[in-house]
């Protein structure tokens, strides 16, 4: 027991408290050295990206098509909404079932194997994706570059992300008020629809916004499988390309033209400014359903 | 009954999705694979050989003469990339979930931490052109000179110093790219890890930045592993804006850190069209072997990701 009672020895306590404190500072100095180098970079980008599309902005942009690489980029938002609605028209049915399926009756091995897989599909590269719709859509059924092709290759992009959004949302519907209707004799559907639905939809609809962010913003997969157009759209779904917004920036920023350098900055305004704003209100869904539960 | 088996078949989708993907490219890619062999990942030869001429027979596939199809050359850009934007995005990454986690009020946090995932938000192409228009010509003019004239001891630092594109500037792009995923994961895994175990280190005289890098980060451990695999994964498949700052190299290694290079995702875009001139179309079909090796590794890195994130939280999907 004297043992343990011996008064503890501090070697230089001065010189070790120092040390402590210089290592606290240095660990606190780097991350926040970190976080400034991060902020500074997303504020270059934006500045960058604001003021010269600024510059280029010009009321002709939404009334004119492309000619060449000059005139407007009417066809180019019109190309890239037309897109992204569809592949999200075409990955919601699928992808709000799964969503329900994975937050319901998440039982047995296929919820968990659907879960994983979903988890690999957002891994695999965009440009894999496009070029499989390319071999596939484009070429082995006839499609040629078409919106049909470019929906697709957006819809399974997309897919994964509606997936996981609509179950986590589903999954947050408190469990008694679903059995509650269990309870009253409601069936399976009737619950869904009438309660787990309408509560989550806040979040589902955080969902639907990611993947329409993520589908203006594609490139790579909308290359080869849409192609580009100067003209708008005529409605066909395949056979005939169209034209989106981010194929002018890639585009249209190598090309000797001051003219085709200004459209390029306002479609990379435009397309900037777009998925921003998406952020920002799926952001405040997010917040407003977390408070409403 | 009927209600829940629809919605299974429904939800079969995406896996069926998945499986066709691969088995299609597959099946596509297979004269290449067969022409190709294992010469496909050990050359540097990507050439379509002679167009003019007519197509002759070899290992039993129509191919025109002199045709070869290497790739060692990508693969090596696309991981030499990837490794210098893992290496730079984790250190940066941790430090700024750290600071977001523990060292700015709570009520400044959700603001602070939008502003850098808005770096995940901006889309790709637009990563490039702010490359290509702004941060070539500083790093081309003023950064490697530099470098190569103060950190040109070490070998991969050696001149000469090219013209700002290449593997240095797509790292560094693809560095911005991949760190908004680290940091939110490990933000998200840190805010919400239980408190007990700080408040155990605090009440031994821990300082917050004690307990914060001695028992918080260890306690997230996993989440780091795998959110920074998930973000390898991220920065091997980038395409936009590696083509348009990598220079797109055409076999050629890379022998310095400046040197232009090509990814297998930023290949596939810039040479499709050249490939469609190919009349046997073993061209486009090598490319659809490309893409398989690409959708091949991602699938493994991404699976390997979720296996170790599985344990964790399911609920920090939610970075784009």
């Amino acid at each position: 027991m004297a043992a343990a009672l011996a008064p503890i020895s501090f070697p230089h306590p001065g010189r070790r408290a120092l040390r402590r404190r210089l290592a606290d500072f240095l660990g606190w100095g780097l991350c926040g050295l970190a976080f400034l180098l991060l902020g500074s970079a997303t504020v270059w980008i934006l500045v960058v990206i604001f003021l010269r599309g600024m510059s280029a902005l010009h009321l002709n942009l939404l009334t004119q098509v492309t000619q060449g690489t000059a005139g407007g980029l009417l066809n180019a938002i019109e190309g890239t909404l037309v897109l992204a609605l569809g592949g999200i028209l075409l990955a919601l049915p699928p992808g709000l079932a799964t969503g329900i399926y994975l937050a319901e009756y998440d039982r047995g091995r296929l919820a968990s194997i659907i879960r994983f897989l979903a988890d690999v599909l957002v891994g695999v590269p965009s440009i894999v994706v496009g070029y499989f719709v390319y071999v596939a859509m484009v070429i082995a059924f006839g499609w040629g570059f078409s919106m049909a092709a470019g929906s697709v290759a957006l819809a399974i992009i997309g897919l994964p992300y509606i997936c996981r959004t609509s179950e986590m949302a589903i999954r947050q519907v408190p469990r008694s008020l679903r059995d509650a209707a269990f309870a009253l004799g409601a069936s399976d559907a009737r619950v869904t629809f009438t309660i787990s639905l309408p509560i989550a939809l806040p979040g589902i609809t955080t969902g639907i916004l990611l993947a329409l962010a993520i589908g203006v913003g594609e490139t790579a997969p909308l290359i080869y499988t849409a192609d580009w157009s100067n003209y708008l759209w005529t409605g066909h779904l395949t056979k005939e390309p169209i034209g989106y917004l981010t194929y002018v920036i890639y585009a249209f920023i190598t090309q000797p033209f001051e003219s085709a350098h200004a459209l390029a900055y306002a479609a990379a305004l435009l397309v900037t400014l777009f998925v921003l704003i998406i952020g920002v209100i799926s952001r405040m869904l997010l917040v407003r359903s977390s408070r409403a539960l | 009954m009927l209600f829940r088996k629809l919605m299974a078949a429904l939800a079969s989708i995406v896996a069926i999705v998945l499986l066709i993907l691969v088995g299609f490219l597959a099946i596509y890619a297979w004269p290449a694979i067969r022409f190709n062999g294992l010469h496909f990942l050990v050359k540097n030869n990507w050439s379509l050989g002679f167009l003019y001429s007519d197509p002759i027979l070899r290992h039993g596939q129509q191919v025109m003469p002199g045709a070869h199809y290497g790739i060692l050359f990508l693969i090596a850009g696309t991981l030499l990339s990837t490794a210098i934007a893992v290496l730079l995005a984790v250190p940066i990454g941790v430090g700024a979930a750290l600071f977001l986690a523990e060292g700015v009020p709570a009520l400044l946090r959700p603001w602070l931490s939008f502003f850098i995932e808005l770096l995940a938000a901006i889309p790709s192409v637009v990563y490039g052109l702010w490359g290509l228009v702004v941060v070539i010509p500083f790093l081309g003019h003023h950064v490697f000179p530099a470098m190569q004239k103060w950190l040109g001891f070490i070998p991969f630092f050696r001149g000469p110093a090219g013209s700002g594109y290449g593997l240095l500037t797509s790292g560094l792009v693809l560095t911005l790219m991949i760190v908004p995923l680290i940091t939110a994961t490990l933000r998200d895994a840190l805010v919400s890890q239980q408190s007990h175990l700080r408040d155990a280190a605090l009440a031994l005289g821990a300082s917050r930045y004690e307990a914060l890098w001695t028992v918080q980060l260890p306690g997230v451990r996993r989440v780091l592993i795998g959110s920074s695999i998930l973000a390898t994964g991220r920065a091997l498949g980038e395409t936009m804006a590696v083509l348009m700052v990598s220079g797109n190299a055409l076999n050629v290694m890379p022998n310095n850190i400046y040197t232009t290079i090509s990814t297998m995702a930023s290949f596939i875009v810039s040479q499709l069209d050249s490939a469609l001139t190919d009349p046997t179309g073993m061209a486009v079909k090598s490319l659809a072997e490309v893409a398989l090796v690409l959708c091949l590794i991602s699938i493994v890195v991404n699976s390997l990701a979720r296996v170790l994130l599985l344990y964790q939280d399911r609920m920090t999907f939610g970075v784009i």
